[in-house]
């Protein structure tokens, strides 16, 4: 089949961007969008033509690397899925697509459709994570989980960290991502001892990146390739409430001790 | 040269408590005056790096990825398997140290492996207070699962995205030390060159994958966490980017290369489709536990699978395998599966496919059981082949999944470059000629979790670093090279695409080097690698500078890597005159098939010493004792 890609090439960060119409004459039904792409690119280099920059490594649908706007839908149409997993058995001869890379100012484009994404690291080190050190953990079944909360630990520890959620936000939130994080670990007995401070530090790191806030549209749990629900979001949220009341920073704590 | 592999003697079981407390240590307060360079950031590289910083070491960590979070790791699905014993079924450290060495067919350490059993136990553990959601029954404790060449449920899951959730316990660990400023990261910063000084491992020079900029970084020690070189193949189940050219590089810097003829083929893929197809993707080992694989009886059988009754099936792994049925280990299921194609009794349009089917366990267990167990994977297959698993069966067939093989490591991780460590897959170590089934996350996490923290410490103890800075003699000569070899790749200009390269050299090797190997075919593929390889260097054409992203230029270089070690995987093959594991020579099979080792000439490692370019390498052999676990012929009967 035929398809007609408008792809938004820049050369780097400095230089301003613009979309560039591509046609695809023979487009094979069981290929991959990224199958697609690879096509192109080497027919552009054995034309002599720079390849369209683009981010991809599993292509199963997993390391959260790749994430493309296709006609303004993060990863395409097809819910649940990462645009390495979307086939073009979807799409009809003769369709033409626009692809951009994910829009939001704390994600800058790189090249293409490639843009940094370092934020979201930035947002675990402020604390998604247990401080537990190599060597000091009990018997892995000393501490029973009942196995509702263990799903539901599991349902949001699935996020991938591509960015979707960010990208269909017409806030660009990180919320999503954020609160997947702060729930995982927060659903679980081994995160309690830290659940306050992790949320407050982590929301604020989220600020700090200048994401925008969340105002409950929903676009995220839409297009997000896990279906990370939008619940967490209220989790999240709510455990950032009581933490500001109940939490004290341990330099105050520890003042008058001993 | 020699290749010492420093194994402790005494009792196995006590062998590692011993040379632990043989190691010398470092006290806390001189620790942050060492500094180690770990690259790779997947289970065997950031758990290193996270547990080194939290031992009190400066650690500067390099991946080319844009995060930690995206290595490779993140892609297994199935398990990890741990000597825990929570169900009661006779499992035990001695079990799993049995089933590993058998498993590998006698091509491993017996110490090496036996210390994997013992660590397994405290993965789990470490695992599960990081926060690692691993599936759990009702009453609250963890669950496990079977898989395959294993006759116990040892293996703990997270879903089929147990890799997921363990690589983001490892990341999770590692950011928390990035917060802590005891480890730098450095993403977008791919290695390129391995930096000896005075015959000891010092540093490395890397690329920023966005800048271009190329420089070195210095350290007291090198851990390289690079994982394996399957894409060597084109089409593999690695991610994309996945390569060689960390280890490749080092191996021309002097670091042996041990028995690269060492791959996995995995049984369980999605059968390829078209010339376009960039990867192949895994169905995970453990849909085996419920899913039963066969075929029709006649070849000249082309009716729909739901049309062909019970009589006219095959269950050939049944059949050959009764004891262990579907869950035989990897190389022989892939065989059999080879063996019934060749016969033409294949599925599917290509004929390149047998049958995994989950009718019995769906009219056993019911539809939402399988869903629970499987879910994520069964979408995945239906996304990628529109077909409904829940209502046709699977097409699966086999495609390189792991390798075995890789830098020549002693007991202490070290390989022959004083100073310089790998872990994971990147190494040779604890699998022999075949990995089991969850087995690969329990290695990489107990090399970087487990053991590397105690051998760094000990070889750090144990040497005088001299000062070293950017301005020597090495560094200036290794940073040289990587210039001149991308300032090569880019002015060739020729009318060849990189990918047109790999996939031809891909192609080449899967024809012979893959699933079956015969002299005649390793001769013919050692004739066209250099050809091929002359072509590259004249013919390649990448577009584009170095000061910018080019993700052409990137791969460029490791297709030219590739190439070059496409030819020392032909070369091992060829002079490993025998079959074992995932080596399966034609011409030593037993009468019935199975694969034929040669106990008297090859129970050995053999490890690889470049010579120069051009020139033979040099074939070194690592003799290998087994004093607990007997050769025998692997039965799975």
């Amino acid at each position: 089949m035929k398809i007609i890609l408008n792809i938004w090439r820049q050369k780097n960060p400095s230089s301003p961007g613009k979309l560039v119409r591509y046609v695809l004459p023979s487009v094979s039904e069981h290929m991959s969008f990224l199958e697609m792409l690879d096509v192109l690119n080497e027919d552009l280099m054995q034309k002599g033509d720079d390849p369209v920059t683009f981010e991809h490594d599993c292509r199963e649908g997993i390391c959260g690397s790749c994430g493309i706007m296709i006609d303004g839908v993060a990863h395409g149409p097809l819910p649940g899925t990462t645009v390495c997993q979307l086939h073009m058995r979807h799409f009809k001869d003769g369709d033409e697509l626009v692809l951009e890379p994910w829009r939001a100012k704390a994600f800058p484009v790189l090249k293409d459709l490639m843009v940094d994404r370092s934020a979201f690291d930035r947002i675990i080190q402020a604390g998604g994570y247990i401080s537990v050190n190599t060597g000091s953990a009990p018997d892995a079944n000393a501490i029973p989980v009942p196995k509702p909360d263990a799903e539901r630990a599991m349902d949001a520890a699935a996020c991938i960290g591509c960015g979707a959620c960010v990208a269909a936000c017409p806030n660009a939130s990180a919320s999503l991502f954020t609160a997947a994080k702060v729930s995982h670990l927060g659903l679980l007995p081994q995160g309690q001892p830290e659940r306050p401070q992790r949320v407050i530090s982590m929301v604020n790191s989220m600020n700090a990146e200048l994401f925008g806030s969340c105002t409950n549209i929903g676009e995220c749990e839409a297009v997000c390739p896990k279906r990370i629900p939008i619940e967490t979001i209220a989790l999240m949220h709510r455990d950032y409430l009581k933490a500001c009341w109940s939490f004290r920073p341990e330099s105050t704590a520890s003042q008058g001790a001993g | 040269m020699r290749l010492e592999s420093k194994t402790p003697s005494g009792p196995i079981e006590q062998r590692w408590d011993r040379a632990k407390f043989d190691m010398k240590l470092v006290n806390p307060a001189n620790k942050r005056k060492y500094t180690v360079i770990v690259v790779g950031t997947g289970l065997a590289g950031g758990s290193a790096a996270a547990t080194l910083a939290e031992l009190g070491y400066n650690v500067l960590n390099f991946t080319f990825h844009d995060s930690p979070r995206r290595a490779h790791s993140i892609a297994a699905q199935g398990g990890i398997n741990a000597a825990k014993n929570y169900q009661n079924d006779g499992d035990s450290i001695y079990r799993l140290f049995y089933d590993t060495v058998k498993g590998g067919d006698f091509r491993a350490r017996e110490s090496n492996v036996y210390r994997l059993a013992q660590i397994s136990v405290d993965i789990i553990d470490q695992c599960v207070a990081q926060g690692v959601p691993f599936a759990r029954e009702y009453g609250g404790v963890l669950a496990n699962r079977s898989f395959g060449g294993a006759q116990v449920s040892r293996t703990f899951y997270a879903r089929g995205q147990t890799g997921q959730q363990l690589l983001l316990g490892a990341y999770s660990a590692l950011e928390r030390q990035v917060a802590a400023g005891r480890v730098k990261m450095f993403p977008r910063t791919e290695m390129l060159d391995l930096i000896v000084i005075n015959g000891r491992a010092r540093g490395i020079v890397t690329r920023n994958v966005v800048t271009g900029k190329i420089e070195t970084f210095l350290a007291d020690a090198v851990v390289l966490g690079t994982g394996g070189y399957g894409n060597v193949f084109y089409l593999s189940t690695n991610a994309k980017l996945s390569n060689c050219t960390a280890i490749w590089r080092a191996y021309k810097r002097g670091a042996t290369l041990a028995n690269p003829c060492f791959t996995q083929i995995h049984p369980t893929c999605i059968p390829v489709s078209g010339e376009y197809q960039s990867k192949l993707t895994l169905m995970s080992e453990s849909l085996r536990n419920d899913g039963r694989i066969w075929v029709p009886l006649d070849k000249s059988d082309k009716r729909s699978p739901d049309q062909i009754p019970e009589s006219h099936r095959d269950y050939f792994l049944e059949r050959r395998y009764p004891s262990f049925g579907n869950l035989v280990p990897r190389d022989v299921a892939s065989r059999a599966a080879k063996a019934v194609c060749d016969e033409g009794r294949g599925v599917g349009e290509t004929g390149l496919g047998v049958y995994l089917d989950f009718a019995d366990a769906i009219k056993r267990l019911g539809a939402p059981v399988i869903r629970e167990r499987y879910g994520n994977l069964f979408e995945m297959y239906e996304r990628i082949t529109g077909e409904d698993p829940y209502k046709v069966p699977m097409r699966i067939f086999p495609a390189i999944h792991y390798t075995m093989g890789g830098l020549w490591v002693d007991y202490e991780l070290m390989s022959n470059i004083p100073g310089l460590f790998v872990i994971g897959e990147a190494n040779f170590s604890d699998h022999g000629a075949n990995r089991l089934g969850a087995s690969a996350l329990m290695q990489g996490l107990a090399d970087g979790y487990f053991v590397i923290p105690y051998t760094m410490g000990n070889y750090l103890a144990n040497s005088n670093l001299e000062k070293v800075d950017s301005s020597h003699q090495s560094c200036r000569e290794a940073i040289e090279h990587v210039t001149t070899t991308n300032n090569r790749l880019l002015s060739i200009k020729g009318k060849r695409t990189v990918d047109s390269f790999h996939r031809e050299l891909g192609k080449l090797l899967w024809d012979h080097c893959g699933m079956a190997r015969n002299p005649d075919g390793l001769n013919k593929a050692l004739q066209r690698i250099p050809e091929l390889r002359d072509e590259f260097w004249r013919n390649v054409n990448v577009l584009g500078e170095n000061e910018e992203v080019n993700q052409a230029l990137e791969k460029a270089g490791r297709v030219a890597d590739f190439l070059e070690f496409g030819e020392l995987m032909c070369l091992d093959a060829l002079e490993r005159n025998e079959s074992c594991g995932g080596h399966f020579r034609e011409d030593w099979r037993t009468p019935e098939g199975e694969a034929m080792r040669d106990d008297v000439n090859f129970t050995h490692v053999a490890a690889w010493e470049h010579q120069g370019p051009g020139k033979k390498p040099l074939r070194h052999a690592e003799p290998l004792n087994f004093e607990y676990v007997h050769p025998t012929q692997r039965s799975y009967k």
